[in-house]
């Protein structure tokens, strides 16, 4: 048999902005820190990106573990493909979520990170029940696998579209009769109200330039992508590094390297260097792909589309209205951040959230990524879809992928869909002139 | 040959069905427009206390779907593909028309899908209230119990706004009452369908059931009576069928025609979890006392387990099931889970897991409401039956 082989072409060099890179570096030590935890002796918390009480863990010295991010970190690292059939093959339905199952499947495949080391046994599963039904299923399956402690936060849902006493009363009392003891129980470590004022301090201040990035997008041209760029801001603040020094700098740095963008009049940087034209500004809703993270970028940015605000940098903490950790109030605050993620938030609010964004950020429109895993997002897009268009008078589009299983990444279809829809907003325009 | 003989059972099997058939729910209007000021509260699976409702004076009224006969044209504009299906034909009904006499919905927190579809009717029906029921996943008294208490009083001043006038305790204490005798018949009609269920076919228990989502529970209390009556006043043939549990977290209800196609292929089903609702509290809630404290307390520490629930106790999880197959003698679990239903299909492989550690046999497939190939649920209900009588150790 003849195999005819090609030389293979080197991959383009991706550009980064120097807090990329500085990302990359605190990333790479957590997940070192991780790794060398078993040596070490540091506790492990596994919990969820919505909800998540990093500033509480650390009271505890224990470090945190997100199997969403893992499931991310699989998806872009192009494994969890087979993460997800080696979930399936142990029984495991076709039809549910992706993240469980590439984080079932990185079990069963060795629990390797993405610095090639495996992950630690969890020492508790902190189960933050916060704005997705599957999370509870999700750690009920894994604490089969791990035989450790879990704890349940029940985060009540904004079915009303307000907080109210009761729900961080609930959520108060749960902190201090069950969240707290079961981590000093785990961690050998007591409890000191002190330390979690001064972690929630430092997220304060992360927070604060946090939301000035994101809402740097109001500028033209924008300076950054809020959806695929966001992804990368959101990292340190939705992670494992909310609470500390090096996301305090982090932002800062952020910060600065944003201003200095904006000074010099230039548009997001994309993997392929900076953008040239902004000549769409979109709000997206919903999650993105990760398998086909960058090809689904570059077809945004390829046509001058940037993204200005998105609904998915809000489902680990939405900051914009103004909400902040708080450490005169530590408990409540913790309760207050939880009850505010995007996810936890009603149909009517996500619908006022996107009007609001296309409005204040003067987007030409809505783009939809709806989601197969996620029905936390995805039940209901397409009635947000009408109402944004209703409201706003611009014109929305809907694309369906999936996070982390590439089976449902259809290139072709997606770049035709926003094709068309591109297409659509210059009508729009054309028509908008005329008149 | 063949037996002919009408059941018993029939008259008010045939009713049930009318009941059953009827997406027009002629019979919760009838019961509206026969006194002026009464007013409808439609509630979604698994679980609302119904006493809440009753004892304001409103008739709750069971959602669970379209069933196979509603066909779904507005509904799939509003959902993807991989979106269950009760949801799209939920929003049907509401659409077209089917629901426009209900005066409040109330959506429980079962899922993501539900929780959503609340925030749907808002946007969709601005004119009719729609409440979110958040359930406690914490079930200590003083934290969950706390919790739902206060949940539970912002129902009855919800509702007070809906009826015009509050609801006292002693009305809440008579419902209690009330939905506690209804539990008991239900109970009564699970046992002897587990005892006899020959006598009690699962297509007539379920129509039994699913008639008392759209009627009056004071309609539903004589029903369940003269049924136990009309089921054991004939012995109808035995069959060498295979008795079955089936498991199905059933928010999104199943095809009639699955349940009897089950049953056609050689599986008496000795125990089911098609309408949550009325099997909820396991026992009676009690009656004296604070009413909402009963309720609260009921939901907390004496409810059935379903996918919706955090169990607590790794320990215990998957249980119900075993001890489910033990209490009815059953000699496996059918599992039916609706299609894209992420609670029951996470939840099955935890359920499988208690099953094999207890060594019971069980097979599953998925459905949603509008299936209509039964040929494949047959092959394998059939086959599994055959396999428990030819390799069990019974």
């Amino acid at each position: 048999m003849t195999v005819i082989t090609r030389p293979k072409a080197l991959p383009a060099e991706i550009i980064r902005d120097a807090s990329m890179a500085k990302q990359k570096d605190m990333l790479a030590r957590h997940y070192d820190r991780l790794a060398d935890a078993p040596q070490t002796g540091e506790k492990v918390a596994a919990t969820f990106v919505p909800g998540n009480l990093n500033e509480l863990i650390m009271c505890f010295d224990m470090v945190n573990n997100l199997p969403e991010v893992n499931a991310i970190q699989s998806g872009l690292r192009k494994q969890s493909g087979g993460y997800v059939m080696e979930a399936e093959k142990a029984g495991h339905s076709e039809d549910v979520c992706t993240y469980v199952k590439s984080d079932i499947g990185m079990m069963a495949k060795g629990n390797i990170g993405p610095n090639g080391r495996k992950f630690p046994d969890p020492d508790v599963l902190l189960l933050s029940y916060t704005g997705c039904f599957t999370f509870m299923k999700w750690f009920e399956l894994l604490r089969e696998q791990y035989k450790c402690e879990t704890i349940m936060l029940h985060t009540p849902y904004l079915g009303d579209g307000k907080i109210t006493p009761d729900m961080i009363q609930y959520m108060v009392k749960q902190l201090k009769q069950d969240v707290i003891p079961t981590l000093e129980r785990v961690s050998g470590v007591r409890f000191d109200i002190d330390r979690l004022r001064e972690n929630l301090r430092l997220s304060a201040k992360a927070e604060e330039d946090h939301v000035w990035v994101l809402q740097s997008a109001k500028n033209k041209p924008s300076p950054i992508d809020a959806y695929f760029g966001g992804i990368y801001y959101v990292g340190p603040i939705f992670g494992a590094f909310r609470g500390t020094q090096d996301a305090v700098d982090y932002y800062g740095f952020l910060r600065r390297e944003v201003e200095a963008r904006i000074r010099e009049g230039k548009g997001p940087v994309t993997p392929d260097g900076d953008m040239k034209q902004e000549k769409y500004r979109l709000v997206v809703e919903g999650p993105p792909n990760y398998t086909h993270f960058r090809q689904f970028w570059k077809m945004f940015y390829d046509e001058g589309a940037v993204v200005v605000a998105s609904s998915y940098t809000k489902v680990g903490g939405t900051y914009d209205f103004g909400f902040r950790h708080d450490p005169d109030k530590p408990l409540e605050s913790l309760a207050e951040y939880c009850l505010n993620v995007y996810t936890n938030r009603n149909l009517p609010m996500r619908v006022d959230m996107l009007v609001d964004y296309i409005n204040e950020y003067q987007a030409d429109g809505l783009l939809i990524n709806s989601i197969k895993s996620c029905n936390s997002f995805s039940a209901g897009q397409l009635l947000i879809m009408r109402e944004v268009e209703k409201r706003t008078g611009k014109p929305a589009a809907f694309i369906e992928t999936d996070l982390v299983d590439p089976r449902y990444f259809s290139a072709a279809n997606v770049k035709n869909r926003l094709e068309s829809y591109f297409q659509m907003v210059e009508q729009k325009r054309a028509g908008a002139h005329a008149a | 040959m063949l037996d002919q003989t009408r059941p018993a059972t029939a008259p008010i099997v045939e009713r049930c069905e009318a009941l059953f058939s009827d997406l027009n729910f002629e019979a919760a209007r009838a019961w509206k427009a026969a006194a002026p000021g009464r007013k409808v509260i439609g509630f979604m699976p698994y679980y609302v206390p119904r006493e809440v409702i009753h004892a304001a004076g409103c008739m709750p009224l069971g959602v669970l779907g379209g069933g196979d006969q509603l066909e779904v044209i507005h509904g799939d504009a509003y959902y993807q593909s991989y979106i269950c299906r009760i949801p799209r034909s939920t929003i049907e009904l509401g659409v077209s028309g089917r629901l426009d006499f209900v005066d409040g919905m109330l959506f429980p927190s079962i899922c993501d899908v539900i929780r959503n579809l609340s925030g749907m009717w808002k946007l969709m029906f601005p004119n009719v209230g729609a409440r979110y029921v958040d359930l406690p996943q914490n079930f200590d008294d003083e934290i969950g119990g706390k919790f739902y208490r206060s949940e539970i009083n912002e129902m009855r001043h919800w509702l007070s706004e809906i009826t015009g006038r509050p609801a006292s305790d002693d009305a809440l204490r008579a419902s209690i009452a009330l939905f506690n005798e209804n539990r008991r018949l239900v109970r009564e009609v699970y046992a002897y369908r587990a005892r006899k269920p020959w006598n009690a076919p699962s297509a007539e228990v379920y129509l039994l059931m699913r008639a008392g989502m759209v009627i009056p529970v004071e309609d539903h209390n004589r029903m369940l009576s003269d049924y136990l009556v009309a089921a054991d006043s004939q012995e109808r043939p035995l069959k060498d069928n295979s008795r079955i549990v089936l498991s199905g977290a059933f928010c999104e209800q199943p095809p009639l025609n699955l349940v009897k196609s089950i049953e056609l292929a050689g599986c008496y089903i000795v125990d089911d979890d098609f309408m949550l609702v009325n099997r909820w509290e396991k026992s009676d809630v009690a009656v004296e006392g604070d009413p909402v404290a009963n309720l609260a307390h009921a939901y907390l520490h004496n409810s059935n387990s379903t996918s919706a629930k955090f169990e607590p106790n790794p320990k215990i999880k998957g249980q119900f099931l075993v001890e489910a197959v033990r209490d009815t003698g059953a000699e496996g679990v059918i599992f039916a889970m609706p299609s894209f239903c992420d609670p029951a299909l996470l939840d099955r492989p935890m359920l499988q897991n208690a099953l094999k550690a207890a060594n019971i046999p069980h097979i599953a497939f998925k459905y949603a409401e509008n299936s209509g190939q039964m040929q494949p649920v047959r092959e394998q209900a059939g086959t599994f039956a055959d396999s428990i009588k030819l390799w069990s150790a019974s």
